[in-house]
Parts: structure tokens; C-alpha cells; sequence
């Protein structure tokens, strides 16, 4: 199976990233934008999507400054 | 007493951790892919890149055969001293609470602290002076330490904040000024200013040294 993990900061923690562009945008003329967070999105084949949860709590994010979402998966070799 | 500093593919301080420690003691490199500590009284987990520091700091170091032996030495009560990104590898590991973030500034920092030690019951400052100041170097892109409220009251008090960057000093956006913590029972910690880099007259500073010896100190009266 194909899944997406999506990673992002925690709620209520300080995103220094999120807000360097949320910046940046109105300098190049996009007005209008706010609550810009950066987090990241993770693809991966797995035999056996229930492990999903256990590889997210161990490796691929820190549940004690980000919050995981596995988006959904697909079978592998479709697009993702 | 004998030193043992953790390589890992990436790390970058670890020879200079190496040359430190061997002023108050031995010391000896240990690799990451093994297991086997060896009959080490001490283990530094050194600054660096570990596994370029992918995903997050620390966060695949922390699984290294090396590491997991460390994880039962601490467990033991053997001494860790873990330096920046051996800071983010200990807290990854579980050894120590809490989560170093990217600065407030997102921007690489590298200058002089001045650092205050706040706690002294721990054999890394038990040699030390509460209140004496260090002045340190500090290099990270990610030394914001965080801990939920929560687990910081409860470390405040039980004196688990080791060191403070000094007042209006804060270079990172470190809650509380933290720049380094302990665990409860005291034979883990964890820092992000490089004692390791202010050990000999060159450096401007011996004041990294002080910390080596508390430690050996303590060892010996052990």
C-alpha cells in the first residue's frame, strides 16, 4: 500500500518557520494570508498499513511537538 | 575514569569531545553500530549532524545499537552527558524530557554565552557554584528547548533546569532561558552550549572543563 503520513507542529507552539513566510508573502504582493504552518508530508509503500500509527508515534514524528495524520493510502504504483 | 564519546555518521564534535574529556581522563571513541560500551565510567553523546539529521535532530541516532546500550547504562545510573545534538539525540531517546525546536529566529546561531548554573545536585555541577556563570560557546540552528507547562513545573521543581542562559541573553527562544536540563535522578544531561570547545586558553574559556571534572570528581568519591 502507498500512504501519506502528513507532520505537523503542534497547535499552539511556537512555528518560527510558519510565520518567516507568512511574511514573506505580502512582499510579493499576496495580501490576505495568515495562520501559515510548515510541516512536512511523508510517502511510503507498507505491507501493513495498521503498523502505520506505531511508525508515526516512533520514528516519524515527536508526538510531544507535532501532530500526524496518516492521510489515507492507495495501492502501490498508483499516483500518491 | 574513563570517557566513551559516540560517533555517529555525522557527527562533527566528537574529536573535539574526545581531546576534552582526555584532559580530565581517558578517553575513547565509541561507534555508533555497536552495542558494546566497553568498561567506560562515562558517556558523552557529542555535537554534530547525526545521520545528517534527518526527519528530526536525533531522531534516527536515538536508534543506533550504541544508543540503546546507552539507554541501559543511564538506566544503571552511568553518567550521560549529551552536547547539542547529542541534546536532541537524549531527548528523542526518552533520556531526557522535553524537545529542542528550530531557534525563534530560524537562523543558525554561533556566538559566546554566558550561562548560569541554577542546579548543582548532579555530578556534572556539584563542583560548581549555584548562581557561578560559564561562558560557553554556542552553534545550532535547533537549541529551542520546549517541554509542555505542565512537565516544566514539575522539572522547575525538582531542580531539572541545570542551566540558564543569563538574563536578556536567551539566543534561541529557549522556554525559560533553558540551556540545560537533567533527568530526575541526575545522571543524564543534556546541554546545547559546547563545553567541549571551552576547555584550553586558546578557546577564550576554560569554563567547559569545570564541568568534566565535576564529573570526574564525583565519580571518584563514587
Amino acid at each position: 500500500m502507498r500512504a501519506r503520513v502528513l507532520v505537523r507542529p503542534k497547535a499552539g507552539i511556537l512555528d518560527p518557520q510558519g510565520i518567516a513566510v507568512e511574511r514573506a508573502l505580502p512582499a510579493l504582493g499576496f495580501e490576505g494570508v495568515s495562520n501559515v504552518h510548515v510541516g512536512r508530508l511523508i510517502e511510503l509503500d507498507v505491507e501493513d498499513p495498521s503498523r502505520l500509527d506505531e511508525m508515526c508515534r516512533l520514528l516519524l514524528a515527536n508526538p510531544l511537538i507535532e501532530d500526524y495524520e496518516v492521510l489515507g493510502t492507495t495501492s502501490s504504483g498508483a499516483a500518491a | 575514569m574513563i570517557f566513551g564519546v559516540v560517533q555517529f555518521p555525522g557527527s562533527c564534535d566528537d574529536e573535539d569531545a574526545l581531546r576534552a574529556c582526555a584532559r580530565v581522563g581517558d578517553a575513547r571513541l565509541l561507534w555508533h553500530g555497536s552495542g558494546e560500551l566497553g568498561d567506560v565510567d562515562a558517556i558523552v553523546v557529542p555535537g554534530g549532524f547525526s545521520y545528517g539529521d534527518y526527519l528530526r535532530c536525533g531522531a534516527i541516532a536515538r536508534f543506533s545499537p550504541a544508543m540503546e546500550a546507552v539507554t541501559g547504562f543511564a538506566a544503571k545510573g552511568g553518567p550521560v552527558l549529551g552536547i547539542c545534538n547529542g541534546f536532541q539525540v537524549l531527548c528523542e531517546a526518552g533520556l531526557l524530557p522535553g524537545a529542542l525546536l528550530n531557534n525563534t529566529g530560524v537562523r543558525f546561531v554561533c556566538r559566546q554565552v554566558v550561562c548560569e548554573v541554577v542546579d548543582v545536585d548532579n555530578p556534572f555541577t556539584h563542583a560548581l557554584a549555584e548562581g557561578e556563570r560559564l561562558s560557553l560557546p554556542i552553534k545550532h540552528t535547533t537549541g529551542r528547548y520546549y517541554a509542555p507547562a505542565e512537565q516544566l513545573a514539575e522539572m522547575e521543581a525538582h531542580g531539572q533546569v541545570v542551566l540558564r542562559y543569563a538574563e536578556d541573553s536567551n539566543p534561541n527562544g529557549s522556554v525559560n532561558d533553558i540551556a540545560g536540563v537533567r533527568n530526575r535522578q541526575g545522571n543524564v544531561l543534556g546541554l546545547m552550549p559546547h563545553l567541549e570547545h571551552a576547555v584550553e586558553p586558546l578557546h577564550g574559556s576554560e569554563d567547559g572543563l569545570k564541568v568534566l571534572q565535576s564529573l570526574a570528581e564525583s565519580l571518584v568519591g563514587a
